[in-house]
């Protein structure tokens, strides 16, 4: 357990290493920083200092050095455009990706093994084919058209739920919260069921093959043949075998949802790090896509990190080893 | 014979539809279990062995249904119960024991908590006695260790050991039946033997009823006091064991015999009779054996044979009926 943590970690540097080297990249050969950061009328011994100050004159593995010692203390530098530091900026709007993100992944679990539970039990009941029709329809509609669909009906014709925005905030600490005041969590609904849905519909399929699968094995048979009760057979032997997909599938797609959050963000006006980063790159402004893409790497490696841990949580194969003859 | 068999099955009939036709897996058996009775049924493969003991404990995989005919258990029909009632039975009263101690045990929970929930599941104990009880059942079946390997998972055992655990599993809630499906099959050769031997003792300690199903003659013949031949979802012959074994009377039951291994020399899988049993949808007219029985003349093709008393035994057979068994045998020795 110990060893495969050690393991890991040391996977999850490489990982991140790779990933700096390719922002790094991003600064050296993606325009010249130095001409995004001053004027025109600037002199060539000006722009020479400047080179100087900021080392870009020093050896490239000496400045690579320095980006990675930088990231690590959450340095990205300065932003070309905006002339504020990066890490304050994504400070600012990692709040609100988050917690949309992570409302929607709870959404789409919560909703999503529920209904794969039942239409893996019930398969050939209506209502087990509606879910698996309207499912259908969810993968198949991009996430923007879904998303003007939802303000369509709920902001424009019922006039129940905010179309735009983030609703009230409350600080605490650096953290903006929405979810404590009521218009932050009316704000939350739309776009985090439109950011969600797709990965609801897909837990809901994953869920309902493998309990089909589940439920034709010798455990779950004998498991019946001991007369335990539908409830307990069904949810706690056959559920729980269903788990180890369902929490790789989650955890790559929570990684998924918060790196294509941008999407929803914009069509919602969403103030998180996807409408950040879209105006960075339409500005060329590295520093923010550089720190943007070391952050989204960052939450992958820690997801997979945790999933891997779950794993030991859930099947005791992985944790014990085998004994008696 | 006033007393009131533990187990009666009555002109049993299971079919399965399918879209083009249906299919009649078990076709009008009848036979019956005393208390503390051990019955094998043998046949080859497809014979419906499998599908009469899920009828029984009423887990037949559906479409295949129960089409006709009675099951009573203690005198009282239980065929016709509702889904709760006869989830009561299972296990309470019918304990039942599957082929692959590998896959039977749920690889997510240690075994002390599957005894134990089965345990609480159908007796009124606190889960400290069910423990308890869990332990000397283990320590029953011969784990060493009992107290600690109760919080070891499935994994952690071999495969002989895992299948002790399914006999502890489907006796732990003291049932009247215990239906054992080719309980050894999936094991190891110098553990089977063991096994069987665990599974009668201990079925015998606890006053149960063991319907044993297995495709070996020798077993049957070392194990069971009756045994039930089964050919295409009929009973061919059922009898006690030293009567079938020694002085069969069905024409299939006579093949099979000569396929029991004398010597360690391994004759699995019932295949001495040339041809193979038909399929379900192809079951011929009148004797489902006719087309394999050296014997056969016109009436068999013709009309179906009920099971008839011969001696201690049941045997559905025309030609036992009309007396040409002594030909039979001559024939089968020349
Ligand atoms: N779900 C099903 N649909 C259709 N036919 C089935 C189904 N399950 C079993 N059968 C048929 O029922 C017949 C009896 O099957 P069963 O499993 O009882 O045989 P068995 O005697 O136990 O054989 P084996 O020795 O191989 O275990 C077989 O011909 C099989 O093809
Ligand atoms: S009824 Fe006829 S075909 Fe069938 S076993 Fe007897 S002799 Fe053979
Ligand atoms: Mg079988």
């Amino acid at each position: 357990m110990l060893a495969f943590s050690i393991r890991r970690l040391f996977q999850a540097l490489l990982v991140m290493i790779v990933v700096a080297l390719i922002a790094f990249t991003l600064f050296r050969f993606v325009g010249d920083p130095v001409n995004q950061m001053v004027g025109v009328e600037t002199t060539p011994e000006q722009r020479e200092a400047l080179r100087e100050r900021l080392g870009l004159n020093d050896a490239v593995i000496v400045q690579f050095a320095r980006f990675i010692l930088n990231a690590a203390q959450f340095d990205f530098g300065t932003s070309y455009q905006f002339k504020q530091p990066v890490a304050e900026m994504i400070g600012k709007r990692l709040p609100a990706t988050l917690e949309l993100s992570v409302v929607s992944a709870i959404f789409a679990v919560l909703v999503g093994i529920p209904m794969g539970v039942y239409t893996g039990l019930n398969r050939d009941s209506f209502l087990s084919k509606v879910f698996l029709s309207a499912s259908l329809v969810g993968i198949s509609l991009p996430t923007f058209f879904i998303g003007i669909l939802l303000i369509f009906i709920f902001s424009v014709n019922l006039q129940w739920l905010p179309s735009f925005g983030r609703g009230e905030v409350v600080q605490i600490g650096w953290w903006s919260t929405g979810l404590l005041t009521w218009s932050g969590i009316k704000a939350l609904v739309l776009p985090a069921i439109t950011l969600g849905l797709f990965q609801m519909t897909l837990i809901m399929r994953l869920v309902r093959s493998e309990m089909l699968e589940v439920i034709r094995t010798d455990y779950i048979k004998f498991a019946r043949a001991r007369g335990l009760p539908n409830r307990t057979v069904n949810y706690r032997h056959a559920l729980k075998n269903t788990l180890v997909p369902v929490i790789t599938i989650t955890g790559l797609q929570l990684g998924t949802i918060i790196a294509f959050a941008i999407i929803t963000e914009t069509v919602f006006q969403w103030p998180g790090m996807g409408l950040l980063f879209l105006q960075s790159v339409q500005n060329v402004d590295i520093p923010i896509m550089a720190a943007y893409l070391m952050l989204i790497a960052f939450l992958f490696v820690l997801i997979n990190f945790v999933v891997d841990l779950l794993y030991f949580y859930v099947d005791p194969r992985l944790r014990t080893e085998r004994a008696i003859k | 014979m006033a007393e009131t068999p533990l187990l009666s099955v009555r002109n049993l009939k299971v079919e399965f539809p399918t879209r083009r036709a249906t299919l009649t897996a078990i076709d009008g058996i009848s036979f019956d279990l005393k208390k503390g009775e051990v019955l094998g049924v043998v046949g080859e493969s497809g014979a419906g062995k499998s599908i009469t003991g899920s009828a029984i404990i009423g887990l037949l995989e559906p479409p295949g249904r129960i089409s006709g005919g009675e099951i009573l258990l203690g005198g009282e029909r239980i065929d016709n119960l509702s889904q709760t009632a006869m989830r009561k039975v299972r296990g309470k009263r019918i304990g039942m024991i599957f082929q692959d101690p590998l896959t039977s045990l749920n690889p997510l929970f240690t075994i002390g908590e599957q005894i134990t929930e089965t345990i609480m599941t159908h007796l009124p104990v606190s889960e400290a006695e069910a423990r308890k009880r869990a332990v000397s059942l283990l320590e029953e079946v011969g784990i060493p260790a009992a107290a600690e390997r109760l919080d070891a998972y499935p994994h952690q055992f071999s495969g002989g050991m895992r299948q002790r655990v399914v006999i502890a599993l489907a006796l732990c809630a003291e049932p009247e039946l215990v239906i054992a499906d080719e309980p050894t099959t999936a094991l190891d050769v110098s553990v089977q033997a063991q096994i069987i031997g665990l599974l009668k003792r201990i079925c015998k300690d606890h006053g149960a009823s063991v319907m044993l199903i297995t495709h070996d003659m020798g077993v049957i013949a070392e194990t069971c006091d009756r045994v039930a031949v089964m050919y295409s979802g009929r009973i061919a012959e059922i009898g006690p064991v030293r009567d079938v074994v020694k002085n069969p009377h069905h024409p299939y039951t006579v093949g099979l015999m000569g396929a029991i291994p004398t010597l360690v020399g391994e004759l699995d899988r019932l295949t001495q009779i040339p041809g193979s049993m038909p399929r379900l949808d192809a079951i011929p007219k009148g004797c489902p054996f006719n087309p394999r029985c050296a014997h056969v003349f016109d009436r068999c093709r013709a009309e179906r044979p009920d099971p008839i008393d011969v001696g201690t035994s049941r045997v559905a057979c025309w030609l036992v009926e009309e007396g040409r068994n002594d030909r039979a045998s001559k024939v089968e020795q020349a």
